[in-house]
């Protein structure tokens, strides 16, 4: 702490945050990483401008590029990471099915990750609410999976589909499908440990100032269950990204032709051993991105803590 | 405690109540039918008295107390009988998988064997290799074992079972053929060949399950051990004198047991629910492999039973979640 | 030829067809040890009457036998019966009436027991009992009494002529049950006899020692089986449960099984998985047709509930012949067959594949013509006026919703159909839907095959047996699915022809064969070529894979698959 002390003052405290997230070099990287996977994404379409629904089934079941060192597979530049059984581009298909994996993972989890924390921080706090919301709890647990999906395509997919247009009516249901299906370990993580803190000294202390019930939660409880929910949220992530993948089985998710990186795993298992770059590229895709987001959270945690961040 | 004890497990009968109504209902709201995986030859008029002969005439209030009546009043009747060889049950009606004709108990205690082998032992081995790591990892923080520990979960929790299972088919049945890639529920380990066939058929089912239970875990106990390490409380510890390992494992431990305890406490419910996608991909069919074809051909009694099994565990490892943050911290009171 | 000679000489070149892959296999009975089958769908009862599911049938096929079975080449194999009744041999009444079956001397139960007509009698009042559910109460139809006429002899009397008299007690799906073990379970007490429905008392080569339900059976030599040497495998492991996959990975890859069913993968699956040399994929074909079935109703979701998909509404785009021609025609089916099912298919453009009596000449579909397809609606007036790819008529736009069941290869159907049609400037939408839901006929569900709320659905079905007449009488005016029949019906597309329910009446009353045949193959051109209300794809045969150790295998789509498990063998050692 050698800086001007006046200058410190003025300094937003948000600028130490992220002096302190520089320093987190899991976090450079991993931000480094999420940033080029979003813009290759996102940019992506327009630099690689095939249609990864496109068949082209003369040019099917070809190879990768780096294959050509083994002398005898049949690539193309036209195909760099080669094409699948009716010819359609593996690039543009991990491009394409990374908007729609992304989008989904992160709105999904997003949406778990509120729920959860909302219904945690209440039952933990407000002793009133406790039992009704664990018990609410205990009984979405107790759901099994499979029918309550179906039965929610049942009710909402033809109402969604005529309100919004068929894909965002069921980019919306797979959203809200995972959401609210995904958000109970984490409700029970926090509330555990907001129990836990409310008996603490500086919430008692807190408390014994009349600091109000809102204030209370949201500057003294959230901060300090940040971690579990940085952990809940990277976990999140990934169970969003594969869920998607699977509800498409369920004639749920979205059309069979629409590429995701879930589903493009899925899809290639089969052939796994004649084909391994059909599984590695979007099974890498996914494990990168869970991967950078975690370390992201580690060092978010880590350079959101007063006492870490002031070492 | 023992009040709220009391108190909660008197509470735990009408949530159960209701739980199952919802979970009836649900069933019953749920687009799919009993005569699903009939062949298409078969005419619409027959499949009409089939669904009929399994009592799917009756309204569902019907069919819902008949349910009840036969989980909690005709089977414990027939498991008095058979301890004690009396005849309460008096042959009534007990309850009857729509698939197989037979009662859904006998399957469910047949499924059992193999669930707790496979399903039982990897949540088991999860949890042990969980703990240490994550400990490890959080006093060690971003040393080469937390990267490496880091990295390893990471891709066990997001690689999904439906590949990870069919790569270590691939290499260990198919090119390596050490391991069987198919489960033998048949066999019976009495000796010591057995039960290394036993070891070897349970190896990769497990090895997937166990990594991907501990990858969650470690994360967990990673994360609240380090948020504790930070605390004044530490700092005093350490200042007094103690020893790390003792600063480290008796008070840092135990403050940070809260999430771990919770996701634990989740998990163990799940170990009867199987592991839908692992026991599929190794044939282990236990469990979860009878639930997902229970769903898929609508046999409603074997899903509301097993659901329902499912269901009171919930509320009845939630509980002991409950209690058990009332020993780790002792502040915590729940009356 | 009469329909009395076609059967003749069915017999008579099935007579000496077991012996014919038996030579030089001959041993004693077990004495090639273990036989071990994985079958991905898990079989959940050994009794056929219980439950309609092919694997359950199948599984059931080793142990409990009927009276004759279809062969390989859907010629009727007399196994209990001494031979197949004809009216020829007198055993079929002239009037197609009656049918009188004689059972072997000699046979006996696999506990020892002989078995006599009054099993066979049984058998039939099991199935017809009222409120007992039997799955197989079609083979029964039009069944007016059944009675032993002798300790050996067995006769059924039809309430009108029967031109197909082989329905009770013929093929796997009717084999005959010990009237001893099931004399408890008839009708509504049929669920409670856990123990015979899982361990049925049988004929056939095999008897089970363990049954778990929806995992694994184990079965062994029937010491009473009728021919001293067979089977020759001492036991039995009948796996299920998994996928076709790894089903096919266990018996060509890493050899633990010896027999795999149905092995519904991509070619190149199957291919990569025998490349490793200890299996062989075999197939054979028989009457299943991978179809896209069209909708002449209006699906729209802008209907009022109970209107859509009826016929108070035909469809706006489909109920014109030019646009369901276009939509065959721009079809390369040569190319479903490579990319889906390799040498398990073939281009069809027939829903009626075979027998070869029935089965049309027609193959004019076979054939892809885009040019040809995109003529024929700018003919017709669809034109697309405003540039977005999609053609019009009157304000309404080509678009389809294109809906299937959820699997890999139909999957791939759907991406290349897709493709072509959107060549001919028809706008596609792609759903699939879990196979549970699509298939189960639940009334609640908007996504049941049968409720059809969708432009076009791809499928396939087959009858039992040889003979179509159920299978074409499917399509009757006023058989469709409906909101007063509980959505239930086999008339999928809501097709009404008067001319056509006029040949479903004749057929029914013609016993001639080639006269049958010839009603048939005309049904059949009305419903594809003539009107392509349906447009079939694949004519799909069934893959399994054995074992190269495994001999005797003889793939039948008529029947059960382990319809000769009696003759397999172990090659080598």
């Amino acid at each position: 702490m050698t800086e001007d002390l006046l200058q410190v003052r003025v300094r937003n405290q948000w600028w130490d945050v992220w002096d302190q997230f520089k320093t987190h070099r899991g976090a450079v990287w991993g931000g480094g990483f999420l940033l080029f996977i979003t813009l290759f994404v996102l940019l992506g379409p327009y630099i690689w401008q095939l249609d990864a629904t496109k068949l082209d089934i003369r040019n099917k079941d070809l190879r990768p590029f780096y294959t050509a060192l083994s002398g005898t597979a049949n690539w193309t530049w036209a195909h760099p990471l080669g094409t699948d059984n009716l010819g359609r581009d593996t690039l543009a298909k991990l491009i394409e099915g990374g908007q729609v994996s992304l989008s989904v993972g992160w709105v999904a989890m997003a949406l778990a990750l509120v729920l959860g924390t909302l219904i945690g921080v209440l039952a933990g706090y407000f002793r009133r609410l406790d039992n009704l919301l664990m018990r609410f709890t205990d009984l979405v647990l107790s759901l099994p999976l499979l029918p309550l999906l179906l039965v929610m395509m049942l009710l909402f997919r033809d109402q969604l589909r005529a309100a919004f247009g068929p894909e965002t009516g069921i980019f919306i249901l797979i959203v809200v499908v995972i959401g609210i299906t995904s958000w109970m370990q984490t409700a029970r993580i926090v509330r555990g440990d907001v129990l836990a803190l409310k008996e603490r000294e500086f919430v008692l202390a807190a408390r014994s100032i009349g600091t109000p019930a809102y204030r209370m939660i949201i500057r003294h409880l959230l901060p300090n269950v940040m971690s579990p929910i940085m952990v809940s949220a990277t976990l999140g992530l990934a169970n969003a990204i594969i869920t998607e993948s699977a509800l498409s089985f369920l004639g749920l998710g979205f059309p069979s032709d629409y590429p995701t990186w879930g589903k493009l795993l899925f899809d290639s298992v089969d052939r796994m051993a004649d084909y391994p770059e059909r599984v590695i590229w979007p099974g890498l895709a996914i494990s990168l991105t869970v991967l950078s987001v975690n370390y992201i959270g580690d060092g978010l945690r880590d350079a959101l803590d007063p006492r870490i961040r002031g070492l | 405690m023992l009040t709220f004890t009391i108190r909660r497990s008197l509470l735990a009968i009408p949530t159960l109540l209701f739980i199952a109504l919802v979970i009836f209902l649900l069933l019953e709201l749920a687009p799919g039918d009993p005569m699903s995986e009939m062949p298409l030859t078969i005419p619409p008029e027959v499949k009409e008295k089939m669904r009929l002969a399994l009592g799917l005439g009756q309204p569902w209030y019907t069919r819902f107390y008949l349910w009840l009546y036969q989980f909690f009043v005709v089977e414990p009747q027939y498991w008095i009988d058979a301890l004690f060889g009396t005849d309460l049950a008096q042959g009534a009606q007990r309850i009857i998988s729509f698939q197989s004709r037979s009662p859904v108990f006998e399957v469910i205690a047949q499924r059992i064997p193999q669930t707790l082998w496979v399903v039982g032992m990897s949540y088991v081995v999860g949890v042990l290799i969980a703990l240490p790591i994550g400990i490890i990892s959080a006093t060690r923080q971003y040393s080469w074992f937390d990267n490496l520990g880091t990295l390893i979960s990471m891709i066990g929790f997001s690689v999904p079972t439906f590949f990870s299972g069919v790569l270590l088919i691939v290499i260990f049945s198919v090119n390596l053929g050490w391991f069987p890639s198919i489960y033998d529920t048949t066999l019976v380990v009495d000796d010591f060949s057995s039960l290394m066939m036993q070891i070897k058929q349970m190896a990769m089912p497990v090895f997937v399950l166990a990594l991907y239970n501990a990858a969650q875990i470690s994360r967990f106990m990673r994360a609240s051990m380090l948020d504790n390490l930070g605390q004044d409380y530490v700092r005093t510890a350490r200042a007094k004198g103690m020893k790390e390992r003792v600063v480290v494992l008796r008070h840092v431990l135990r403050n940070s047991m809260i999430p771990v305890v919770t996701v634990i406490a989740l998990g163990v419910p799940g170990v009867f629910g199987g592991a839908i996608i692992t026991e599929q991909v190794f044939k282990v069919n236990g469990l979860g492999q009878l639930l997902i074809i229970a769903i898929h051909g609508n046999d409603i009694p074997m899903v509301m039973t097993l659901t329902f099994i499912f269901a009171a565990l919930i509320v009845l490892f939630n509980l002991i979640a409950d209690i058990l943050y009332g020993v780790l911290d002792p502040r915590i009171r729940y009356d | 030829m009469t329909m009395k000679t076609a059967l003749l000489g069915a017999i008579a070149t099935l007579a000496a067809a077991p012996m014919a892959f038996a030579d030089g296999h001959i041993g004693e009975r077990g004495r090639d040890g273990q036989l071990s089958i994985i079958y991905w769908q898990a079989p959940s009862i050994l009794n056929p009457y219980l439950s309609g599911g092919t694997k359950d049938i199948e599984a059931a096929s080793m142990i409990i036998e009927p009276l004759g079975r279809y062969d390989q080449d859907g010629n009727l194999v007399p196994y209990l019966a001494s031979e197949i009744p004809t009216v020829e041999n007198g055993g079929v009444a002239a009037d197609l009436t009656s049918i009188t079956w004689h059972l072997q001397p000699g046979l006996v139960w696999s506990d020892g027991t002989p078995v006599t007509s009054a099993d066979v009698v049984f058998t039939a009042n099991y199935c017809m009992a009222p409120d007992g559910g039997c799955a197989q109460l079609s083979k029964f139809d039009g069944v007016a009494s059944v009675e032993a006429l002798d300790d050996l002899t067995v006769k059924v009397t039809f309430d009108a002529p029967k031109p197909n008299p082989y329905g009770p007690f013929m093929g796997g799906q009717s084999p005959i049950i010990q009237a001893a073990q099931f004399a408890e379970c008839m009708g509504a007490k049929a669920p409670e006899c856990t123990d015979a429905n899982f361990g049925p008392i049988g004929t056939g080569p095999f008897r089970v020692t363990e049954f778990r339900t929806n995992d694994v059976i184990q079965m062994e030599a029937n010491p009473n089986y009728r021919d001293p040497n067979k089977p020759a495998f001492a036991t039995v492991t009948f796996k299920g449960g998994g996928d076709a996959t790894a089903a096919g990975r266990a018996v060509m890859e890493t050899g633990e099984f010896d027999y795999a069913w149905n092995m519904q993968l991509a070619p190149d699956v199957i291919a990569s998985m025998a490349a490793a040399g200890l299996g062989t994929p075999v197939s054979a074909f028989g009457t299943l047709v991978e179809r896209i079935e069209v909708n002449l109703t209006d699906p729209s979701p802008n209907l009022p509930e109970g209107e859509r998909s009826t016929i108070a509404h035909p469809h706006p785009a489909l109920s014109e012949l030019a646009v369901r021609t276009a939509l065959s025609m721009a079809i390369d089916r040569s190319l479903l067959v490579e990319v889906g099912y390799g040498q398990a298919g073939r281009p069809t453009c027939n829903l009626v594949p075979g027998p070869a009596i029935y089965a049309s000449d027609n193959t004019g579909c076979l054939q892809q013509d885009l040019e040809g397809a995109k003529a024929l609606l700018e003919g017709a007036g669809w034109v697309d006026s405003n540039g977005d790819g999609v053609r019009e008529k009157n304000g309404v736009e080509l678009r389809l919703l294109y809906q299937t069941s959820t699997n890999a290869v139909r999957q791939d159907f759907q991406a290349l159909i897709k493709d072509w049609w959107e060549q001919i400037g028809v706008g596609v939408e792609l759903r699939n839907i879990d196979a549970s839901v699509f298939f189960g006929g639940d009334p609640g569900s908007p996504d049941t095959f049968q409720k059809f709320y969708a432009d076009v659905e791809m499928y396939a079905n087959n009858f039992d047996g040889t003979d179509p007449q159920a299978y074409l009488a499917a399509y009757r005016c006023g058989g469709e699915p409906k909101p007063d029949s509980q959505w239930q019906g086999e008339n999928i597309n809501r097709f009404c022809d008067p001319a056509y329910d006029a040949l479903i009446d004749e057929l029914g009353q013609t016993a001639d064969l080639n006269e049958r045949g010839r009603i048939a193959r005309l049904m059949n051109d009305m419903l594809t070529k003539d009107s392509m209300t349906i447009i079939p794809l694949v004519d799909r045969g069934r893959v399994s894979a054995h074992a190269n150790s495994l001999g005797g295998v003889v793939l039948n789509t008529w029947d059960s698959e382990l319809w000769n498990v009696a003759d397999w063998y172990r090659i080598g050692e």
